[in-house]
C-alpha cells in the first residue's frame, strides 16, 4: 500500500536529480551531486520558508487547488501494476487513472483563482486551454491499449502484451501519451501554464509548503505518467530473465529519462497552437489509430 | 461498510449542494456543485457500476472547470471578483423545489420495486457497454449525431465571421485571414 507512493517519490527525486544535470550541461557548468544536493536543498528550505500572504485571497480554493495536484499523482499509481502486483487491480483502472489526471484541471485553475492575482489566474486558464488540446489524443490513446487488450483493468492490459508489446503496433497512441505525460505534468514544451513570460504563472504566487507541494506534484505526475506507460505500451513486467518487479523499474525508469532528456529539446508550445496541432492532426492520427487497432482484434477473433 | 459509504457520500453531497446557494463567489459554488457531483460518482461506484462512477468524476471535473470559465466570463460583475448570490425568484423556486421532492420521494415509496432475481454479473462495464451498444446502437447513433449537429450549429450561430471572411469573396485566399494564427500554419 505505502510502496507505491514512495516508489513514486523516489522516481520523482530521480526525475529532479536528471533534469537539474541536464540543466547544468546545459549551461556548460560542471554536473556534481552537489549541484543536485543544491536543487534538492529547496525542500526544507520551502518547508521553513515563511508562507506569503495576500489580499483578499480564497484561501479555501487555493489550498484545495494545490493539495489536488500531488493527490491526484498517487491516487493514480494505485492502479498502475508494479512487476505483477497492484495495490488496487480496479477492472476500471484505465479510467481510473485518466480520471484522476483530470484532477489536475480543477487543481490547477483553482490553484490558479485562490490568490487573486491576475499572472496566477492566468496560468489557471492556459491549463485549461492546453487541457482542451492535450485531453482527447490523450483518451484516444488510452482507448487503443483498452481496445487491444479488451479490457479496461490494466493486469488484462500486460497479460495482452506477452507476444507482442503493443508500442510496435500503436505507436501513434505511445507517442500521444507521452506528450500528454509531459502536458499535464506541466513541464517542458508544455510549461506554459507555469511561463516564465507570466512571471511563473500558476507558480506566481505560491510559497513555502504551497509551492513544494505544487512542484513535488508536476513531478510526481511525470512520473506517474512515466510508470503508466509501461503496462499500457511496453509488455509491464514481461521480460526475460529478470524479476518482473525489475523490469518494471528499468522501463519505467527508462521512459522517464527519455521524458525528462526530451523536455530540455523541445520548446515551450502556446496552448492556441498546441490545440489546433492536437485537433486537427494528433486527433485524426490517433482515431486512425484506434481503428486499426479495432480492425486487427476483430481479424484475430476471426469475426 | 457500503452502507456507511453510501450514506456518508450522500450526506456530503446534499452538504455541498447547499454550499452551492450559500456561497457568495462563482468559483465555490461551482466546485461546491463539482463536489456534489464526484460524490454522486461515488455513489454509482458503490452502487456496483465502477465504470460509470469513474466517468462521472472524470466528466463532471471537465465539465465543471469549463463551466467555471463561462459562467465567471458571463457573470454580472466585472470579472466575478465580487460576492454575489445564487438565489433568484425564491418564493417560485421554493414551492417548485419543494413540489419535486414531494413528488420523488412519494415516487420512492409508491414505485413496486421489482425483487431481485439471480446474482449480479462480475464485470457490470462490460453489460453496461452491451446494453447501449446492442439493443440501443441505433439510438446511441442518433443521439452521436444530434449532439454533433447541435455543438456545430451553436457554433456558427455565435460566430460572427464566415468562410467568405475567411477566405475572401471567391473562396480562394489562402492562407485564411484568421484573427488568430494556429498550430500548423494555416
Amino acid at each position: 500500500m505505502l510502496l507505491a507512493p514512495a516508489l513514486l517519490v523516489t522516481g520523482a527525486l530521480l526525475a529532479v536529480a536528471a533534469d537539474t544535470c541536464a540543466a547544468a550541461q546545459h549551461a556548460g557548468r560542471r554536473r556534481s551531486l552537489g549541484t543536485v544536493g543544491r536543487r534538492l536543498l529547496e525542500v526544507p528550505r520551502l518547508l521553513t520558508a515563511q508562507p506569503r500572504t495576500l489580499p483578499a485571497a480564497d484561501r479555501l480554493l487555493w489550498r484545495l487547488g494545490v493539495i489536488v495536484v500531488p493527490v491526484g499523482a498517487v491516487l493514480s499509481v494505485l492502479v498502475v501494476p508494479f512487476g505483477h502486483r497492484t495495490v488496487a487491480d480496479l477492472s476500471v483502472g484505465l479510467v481510473w487513472f485518466n480520471a484522476m489526471e483530470v484532477l489536475t484541471w480543477a487543481g490547477l485553475w483553482l490553484a490558479g483563482w485562490g490568490p487573486n492575482s491576475a499572472f496566477s489566474l492566468v496560468g489557471g486558464y492556459r491549463f485549461v486551454a492546453q487541457g482542451l488540446a492535450y485531453e482527447l489524443p490523450l483518451m484516444f490513446a488510452l482507448i487503443s491499449a483498452a481496445t487491444g487488450a479488451q479490457s479496461l483493468r490494466l493486469g488484462d492490459v500486460v497479460a495482452a502484451q506477452s507476444g507482442l508489446w503493443f508500442v510496435v503496433w500503436m505507436p501513434v497512441a505511445f507517442l500521444v501519451h507521452l506528450a500528454g505525460v509531459l502536458a499535464f505534468a506541466f513541464l517542458g514544451p508544455f510549461a506554459y501554464p507555469a511561463g516564465r513570460d507570466l512571471a511563473g504563472g500558476v507558480l506566481a504566487e505560491v510559497s513555502g509548503v504551497d509551492r513544494l507541494l505544487l512542484q513535488a506534484g508536476r513531478w510526481l505526475w511525470l512520473t506517474a505518467g512515466a510508470a503508466m506507460a509501461v503496462p499500457l505500451f511496453l509488455g509491464g513486467g514481461n521480460g526475460p530473465v529478470l524479476p518482473a518487479w525489475a523490469w518494471s523499474l528499468f522501463k519505467t525508469l527508462a521512459v522517464l529519462g527519455l521524458l525528462v532528456y526530451g523536455m530540455r529539446r523541445v520548446p515551450v508550445v502556446r496552448a492556441d497552437r498546441y490545440v489546433e496541432l492536437a485537433w486537427l492532426v494528433l486527433m485524426p492520427l490517433t482515431m486512425v489509430q484506434v481503428l486499426a487497432v479495432a480492425l486487427v482484434v476483430l481479424v484475430r477473433q476471426g469475426g | 461498510m457500503d452502507a456507511v459509504v453510501l450514506w456518508s457520500l450522500g450526506v456530503v453531497a446534499l452538504a455541498c449542494a447547499v454550499a452551492v446557494f450559500v456561497c457568495d463567489s462563482m468559483a465555490r459554488a461551482t466546485f461546491a456543485l463539482l463536489g456534489s457531483l464526484v460524490c454522486v460518482g461515488g455513489v454509482v461506484l458503490v452502487l456496483g457500476l465502477p465504470y460509470l462512477g469513474v466517468v462521472i468524476v472524470l466528466m463532471m471535473v471537465m465539465e465543471m472547470v469549463v463551466m467555471a470559465v463561462f459562467m465567471i466570463a458571463y457573470m454580472m460583475n466585472p470579472a466575478g471578483l465580487m460576492p454575489m448570490s445564487m438565489l433568484h425568484n425564491q418564493r417560485g423556486a421554493l414551492a417548485l423545489s419543494a413540489a419535486v421532492f414531494a413528488s420523488l420521494t412519494a415516487a420512492v415509496f409508491l414505485v413496486p420495486w421489482p425483487h431481485r432475481r439471480g446474482s449480479p454479473p462480475r464485470d457490470t462495464t462490460f453489460q453496461v457497454g452491451k446494453a447501449l451498444m446492442g439493443e440501443q446502437m441505433l439510438t446511441m447513433i442518433v443521439l452521436g449525431f444530434v449532439l454533433l449537429a447541435t455543438m456545430v450549429a451553436a457554433t456558427v450561430l455565435a460566430l460572427r465571421r464566415g468562410r467568405y471572411d475567411r477566405l475572401g469573396d471567391g473562396l480562394d485566399r489562402r492562407p485564411a485571414r484568421d484573427p488568430a494564427g494556429g498550430g500548423v500554419g494555416r
